[in-house]
Formats: structure tokens, C-alpha cells, sequence
């Protein structure tokens, strides 16, 4: 279900789920695949947005679980959402350059 | 639907997301004038509270369950949803929404505050933990903040004192000139781009009116350093659960042993006191002794409360979920039940109770299915009893000693079985439904505030007294009458309780039990051994004639060492890992799945497991020379 680092597109846009502690970006899109949870239609999207996963939302990711480095703690703006890799994979990430800071 | 204004009381529902400080703003307008019942049909809990504004006004305060979307995902969020809409046929509409935000946190919750102004009701906005956010330097334009939203907002700090006058005084403005509630709203789920739109709104609103120094070095951010440790966290999580197994097994000790002395007092009060006969019999070993042995387990039941509101409050809990999902998740269950079934290793009535903390409904049901598998106390006078009569006391592999190494194993039993019947769960029951996925905001840590933790623990002691006077008092009732009719005749020799309605069932599971090497005196005991697992090892005293009750435990071990085979000990004691003996967890279970089904269910998986372990036992330990 991870892609292999080394496959990664070369841009700097990634998924959530993939990226490791320390990642700090910019929430770019919701795109949810079928393989991303059980949940409806539309449903993760909604769940993502009421936790304030919009698009230009800035993320970090504060924490890793120890098995499998999941779940994980993300801070998205002011506040901290802990989230399975699963369901992190729909958060489509733009990575911030140093000077976005 | 104006009844409200007719009998001179107003209905205001608090509304808010979750970690919102909305329980503790309940707190300090209600105090401890708060009912807790249950909403009809539902399980979910339905919090009210009365309280009386400067002016006079009398208001109903309902404290509907945390969302962050009216959008319901759960029965929780449904009762909400339908509440605000006036949807629900038994309760009275608001007359005013009030709805809580953090002020420190404001993104999630002005997008919640957005939706709601849709539904065209009064509306107050408090920002609440405006304390905090002074603290830190957060500047809000409060009168600004109102003119953007279009709705009343003030501010309060729900846990100082008189941080809540500002608000009681903008109640009475607010009341004065409230709009009859118009009823049946129409109202659709916002879709995706809905939420987006009121995202962007509400952040607009942020940048307009809020000012905020660049993120400090929170104190939540230096304790999640060491609590969300990938290994450390683990530790501390395991050695505060170690503390709170301590704390629920050697501080309630003291006071059960009085609750317990104080009833068996009672007991020979009225043993004395009446006439020997039926009434005698009824007061004393139905009445008292029945009400004794729930009310016992009151002391447990408060000190882990106490942890679990203390974590809870402190904002631990969301961690622990996070430390332990992954672990958790590999047999379906959700990270939050990690308490609720450690809770059950002392007891499966409180852990059980402490599921509440699930929010998901499919998690919370597979955490009441397998928490009575967890060694519970009321298990080890039975599972003493059975090994030091017939497990020697001998050294093992040169370290451990047998008898505590066959304890060992018992609870290892369990909680094997509890993750094996989970994970079976998830695929069996749950085929069909989807896994809920786990996403969960974690909020700052906040210091516990005694007043909030009172209220907490007395609102649970009343919840579980209350019952154990109503369902599980009935069914220790019924077992009392099981074993006390009909009566002995005139001139009987044996036990009075071989002549019972018990003795009769006994003797007739007795060739269902014979298979599993269970003699009709352990099946006469088990029905007795019902109203709590330990009142077994009595019962079995009592049809081997032996008196003294539990204290002549070892006489009955030497009386079961004479008639028992081995092969039949070691059955008796796999039953008990398994078996379903406890009449007071299936009354609890009954009330919090609100489901006589799921009662049934779990009573009959456990019973299965059992039949199946103890004749597995007893036929291998046969075929081994110990029949």
C-alpha cells in the first residue's frame, strides 16, 4: 500500500500517509481512492475537511506510532489530529521549501 | 412549540466540537443540579442540568454530545443533529443554541458555528478558555468576530471562578427577546464543497479578527515529546496503567472490606432481628446480601473512574488511543478500548461502563463483547480455591512455582480469547461493516480541576448504584429464589439448598455437564454462583455441607480434594475462564448496548467457549491418567 520512496514522483507534491516525521507541507488536494478506507462515497473526504484538512491547510507531522510508524500526529494549523496512514494516504501534500517559512 | 414559555423555563442546548471545554462550561452553570439519563431507544447519554440566570430566568440546559459537523457519523452525533433540528418527538426544541468553541482552537469550531447559523435559531457563541488564550498572547476581536459571523458571541473561562459572569449576564439580554422556535427545519447535509466554502469562510473570519503571536513552544508540544514517544510513550502509558491496576486492586481493599463487614452486620441485624422462616431467609440472603455484593464493588468502580476522568481530562486519553491503535487494531479493536479492557482485568462492570470513551458504535459493542473475558477479580477466590486444592505447590523449571504459574496461565487464557474473539468478531459480526477509520483531534493538555472530577465521579456512583438497585438487585432476587424454593420438607437432613428450585436445575444439567466432568454438586453451584463468580466457592461449601461460608475455604478445598478427580478441577477451572457466570455484567451489558440481543449474544459465545475448553480439558486430562 506504501509506494516505495524511490518511486516518488520527482515534483513536490506526496501524500500525507507516505510522508515521515518531521514533514512539513501544504494540504494541496482531498483525492481519496477506494483502497483509502471502507467508508461511502465522499464520506473521508467530509471526515477530512470537518478536521481541517482543506486545501492550503499547513501540516507537520509531529508524531509516528511505533509499529509500522503509525498512526500519526499531525499538526494541521492549531490544531493536532492523530490519523491512520490508511486514511492520511487522501491528503494530497505540498512540500514547503525552506524559504516558505 | 413554545411550551417552554408557558411553564416560565427556557431549553438552551450546548452544542460544540469536541475538546471544546463544553463539559466543563455544563459544570460551572449547572453545578451538581445534572440528571443523566439516556435518550430513548439510543444508548447515548443525554446530560441536563438546571440553572438560574442574574434576572431570574429559569434555564434547562441539555449538553448534547460533541461533533464537529451536524453531519452525524455516530448515534452520538445523530442524537445531536436531530436534537438541534427539533427532530426528536419526546424533547422540547431549543429555544437558544449555545454554542461552545476553544478560543485557543477556533478553526473547526467558527466552521461549525457557520453551519448552524443555517438553521436560522438563536445562536450565542462562547469562546470559552479565553483565560488561556490571553495567556498566549491571542488577541480576539470579539465585537468583529459577531459582526462577521452574524450571530451574539462573548467570551467565558468555564473553570475559573466567575469566569462565567459575562456570559450569564448576555443569557438574560438573549432571553429577553428570544424567537419562538419554528419547527420540522428543513435541512440537508452540507456536501464537500459546502464544508470547504464554510472552511474558507471561517478562516477568512479568523484572519479578520484574531491575532496570534507565531506559534510559542507549547507546553503540549514539550509533554507529547516524552508521552508520544514511539517507545517512551509506550513505557509510561504501561506504567501509569500499572499504577492504576495497583490503585483499583489495593486502595479500594479497605473500603470493601467495610462495605462488605458493614452488610454481613446488617445481614445478622436482620438474621437476629426476624423470626427464622422465609422473611428471614428473603431479608438476609436476598435483600442484603444481594445488594452487598454489587454495592461491594462501589470503591473499584470510583478509584478507576477517577483515573479514567483524570486522564481524560488531563487530555491523555486521545494519546493513549494513539500509542496503542496499531497494537489494538491488528484484532479490530479500537484504540480507545485498551482502558476499558484493562479496567475489566479488576472488574467487567466498570470496564464495561468505561467504554463510553468509544465513540464508534461497531468498536464499542466488539469492547463489551470480549471485556468479560478478561480475568476479572471475583475469579481468583474461585480459581485459589480449585489450584491450591489440587495444583502441588511444586517448583517449576527451577524458578516459578506451579500454582502460580497455572494463575498465570488462567489470565493469559483470557486475554488471548478477548483478542482471539474480537478479531473473529471482525470478521464474522462486522463482515459487512466497514472498519471505522481512526481520526481523532488531540487536544492541549489542561490541569484536571477537582470540581469537574467531583462532579464526574458522583454522577457515576449514582449511575451505578442506581442500577444495582434496579437490574441487577432483581436478578440477584431471582437467584435467591432459585435456590431457597421450595423449601425443605420437615425433618430433612441435607442442605437446604438440595431441595430447591437450584438443586432441581442442577440435576438436570447435570447429564448435559456430565461430559465435561462436572458432578451434580458443581451444577447445583453454578446457579448460585450467577449473582457474582466468587459466591461459587460459598455455594460449593454449602452442597458439601461444610459451614462458614467463604471463610472455610479450606475445608472445601480438602472436601473437593476427596471428590473430585483432577481432570474434573482443571474443567472447572477453564469454565471459568469462559463462562458467562456473572448475572450483574449481563445486566450492565444489557443497559449500556441497550440490546437484550447482544446480551444474549455475548452470554451464549461465552457459554460455547466454555462447554468447548472444559470438555477439551477433561477429555485430554482422561485420556491422561487424571479422570
Amino acid at each position: 500500500m506504501f509506494h516505495d520512496h524511490r518511486t516518488r514522483p520527482s515534483t513536490r507534491l506526496s501524500s500525507l500517509g507516505q510522508s515521515r516525521r518531521g514533514y512539513r507541507g501544504r494540504v494541496e488536494a482531498i483525492k481519496v481512492l477506494p483502497h483509502h478506507c471502507d467508508l461511502p462515497e465522499g464520506e473521508l473526504e467530509r471526515r477530512l475537511i470537518e478536521l481541517g484538512f482543506t486545501e492550503g491547510a499547513r501540516v507537520e507531522i509531529l508524531y509516528e506510532g511505533l509499529f509500522g510508524r503509525d498512526p500519526i500526529a499531525v499538526r494541521v494549523d492549531d490544531s493536532t489530529v492523530a490519523i491512520r496512514r490508511r486514511e492520511a494516504m487522501a491528503v494530497v501534500v505540498e512540500a514547503f521549501e525552506a524559504h516558505d517559512d | 412549540m413554545t411550551i417552554s414559555t408557558d411553564v416560565g423555563i427556557c431549553h438552551f442546548a450546548l452544542i460544540g466540537t469536541p475538546n471544546s471545554g463544553k463539559t466543563a462550561l455544563f459544570n460551572a452553570l449547572t453545578g451538581s443540579r445534572q440528571k443523566v439519563a439516556n435518550y430513548p431507544g439510543v444508548t447515548v447519554e443525554r446530560k441536563s442540568g438546571l440553572f438560574r440566570t442574574p434576572a431570574g430566568q429559569n434555564v434547562n440546559l441539555i449538553d448534547l454530545p460533541g461533533t464537529y459537523s451536524l453531519r452525524a457519523r455516530s448515534p452520538d452525533e445523530e442524537v445531536t443533529r436531530d436534537f438541534v433540528l427539533g427532530r426528536m418527538s419526546l424533547e422540547t426544541p431549543p429555544d437558544l443554541l449555545l454554542c461552545i468553541a476553544d478560543a485557543t482552537n477556533l478553526r473547526l469550531a467558527l466552521r461549525l458555528v457557520l453551519e448552524l447559523k443555517r438553521l436560522d435559531r438563536p445562536i450565542l457563541l462562547v469562546l470559552n478558555m479565553i483565560d488561556i488564550a490571553n495567556r498566549r498572547g491571542i488577541e480576539i476581536d470579539v465585537a468583529g468576530m459577531a459582526r462577521e459571523l452574524g450571530v451574539p458571541v462573548t467570551t467565558a473561562a468555564a473553570v475559573r471562578r466567575g469566569g462565567i459572569d459575562d456570559l450569564l449576564r448576555k443569557l438574560d439580554d438573549l432571553a429577553m427577546d428570544r424567537a419562538a422556535a419554528p419547527s420540522g427545519v428543513a435541512w440537508q447535509p452540507p456536501s464537500s464543497t459546502e464544508l470547504r466554502a464554510a472552511q474558507r469562510e471561517a478562516d477568512r473570519i479568523i484572519g479578520v479578527t484574531v491575532r496570534k503571536p507565531p506559534a510559542p513552544h507549547t507546553l503540549t508540544s514539550r509533554f507529547d515529546a516524552v508521552l508520544l514517544h514511539p517507545v517512551g510513550g509506550l513505557l509510561i502509558l504501561l506504567a501509569i496503567m500499572f499504577v492504576m491496576f495497583q490503585a483499583v486492586f489495593t486502595w479500594a481493599q479497605p473500603p470493601m472490606k467495610l462495605i462488605s463487614a458493614g452488610f454481613d452486620w446488617l445481614g445478622d441485624q436482620a438474621h437476629t432481628a426476624l423470626p427464622p422462616g422465609l422473611l428471614q431467609s428473603f431479608i438476609e440472603n436476598g435483600v442484603i446480601s444481594g445488594v452487598g455484593s454489587v454495592v461491594v464493588f462501589l470503591p473499584q468502580i470510583l478509584i478507576l473512574f477517577l483515573f479514567i476522568l483524570l486522564l481524560e481530562d488531563f487530555g491523555y486519553m486521545a494519546r493513549a488511543a494513539f500509542l496503542m491503535d496499531r497494537i489494538m487494531g491488528n484484532v479490530g479493536l479500537h484504540g480507545r478500548a485498551f482502558i476499558p479492557l484493562l479496567s475489566s482485568v479488576a472488574c467487567a462492570i466498570p470496564g464495561i461502563m468505561a467504554t463510553r470513551v468509544i465513540d464508534s458504535r461497531r468498536d464499542r459493542l466488539t469492547t463489551i463483547l470480549v471485556a468479560p473475558l478478561m480475568t476479572c477479580s471475583a475469579r481468583i477466590p474461585v480459581y485459589t480455591l480449585i489450584i491450591s486444592a489440587f495444583i502441588p505447590a511444586r517448583t517449576v523449571w527451577g524458578v516459578a512455582n506451579l500454582q502460580g504459574l497455572v494463575m498465570f496461565a488462567l489470565f493469559a487464557a483470557g486475554i488471548l480469547t478477548a483478542l482471539c474473539v474480537s478479531a473473529a468478531a471482525k470478521f464474522l459480526v462486522w463482515r459487512d461493516n466497514p472498519t471505522p477509520p481512526f481520526m481523532l483531534e488531540m487536544p492541549d493538555y489542561k490541569l484536571p480541576r477537582v470540581r469537574s472530577i467531583a462532579i464526574g465521579l458522583y454522577t457515576r456512583a449514582k449511575m451505578f448504584l442506581h442500577r444495582a438497585g434496579t437490574t441487577i438487585f432483581s436478578m440477584m432476587v431471582l437467584i435467591w429464589f432459585l435456590a431457597s424454593f421450595p423449601q425443605p420438607p420437615e425433618g430433612a437432613t441435607g442442605p437446604a439448598i438440595d431441595y430447591s428450585l437450584a438443586a432441581w436445575f442442577g440435576h438436570l444439567l447435570e447429564p448435559v455437564l456430565a461430559p465435561i466432568g462436572f458432578n451434580w454438586q458443581i451444577s447445583v453451584a453454578l446457579i448460585p454462583g450467577m449473582a457474582a463468580r466468587e459466591v461459587a466457592v460459598a455455594a460449593l461449601g454449602t452442597v458439601y455441607a461444610i459451614e462458614g461460608g467463604k471463610e472455610a475455604a479450606p475445608q472445601i478445598g480438602q472436601a473437593l480434594a476427596q471428590h473430585w478427580s483432577i481432570a474434573t478441577a482443571l474443567s472447572l477451572l477453564v469454565w471459568y475462564i469462559f463462562a458467562p457466570q456473572c448475572a450483574s455484567t449481563l445486566a450492565v451489558i444489557r443497559r449500556e448496548t441497550g440490546s437484550a440481543r447482544f446480551m444474549a449474544l455475548t452470554f451464549g459465545y461465552m457459554l460455547a467457549l466454555a462447554y468447548l475448553g472444559s470438555l477439551i480439558t477433561y477429555r485430554i486430562a482422561v485420556l491422561l491418567g487424571a479422570g
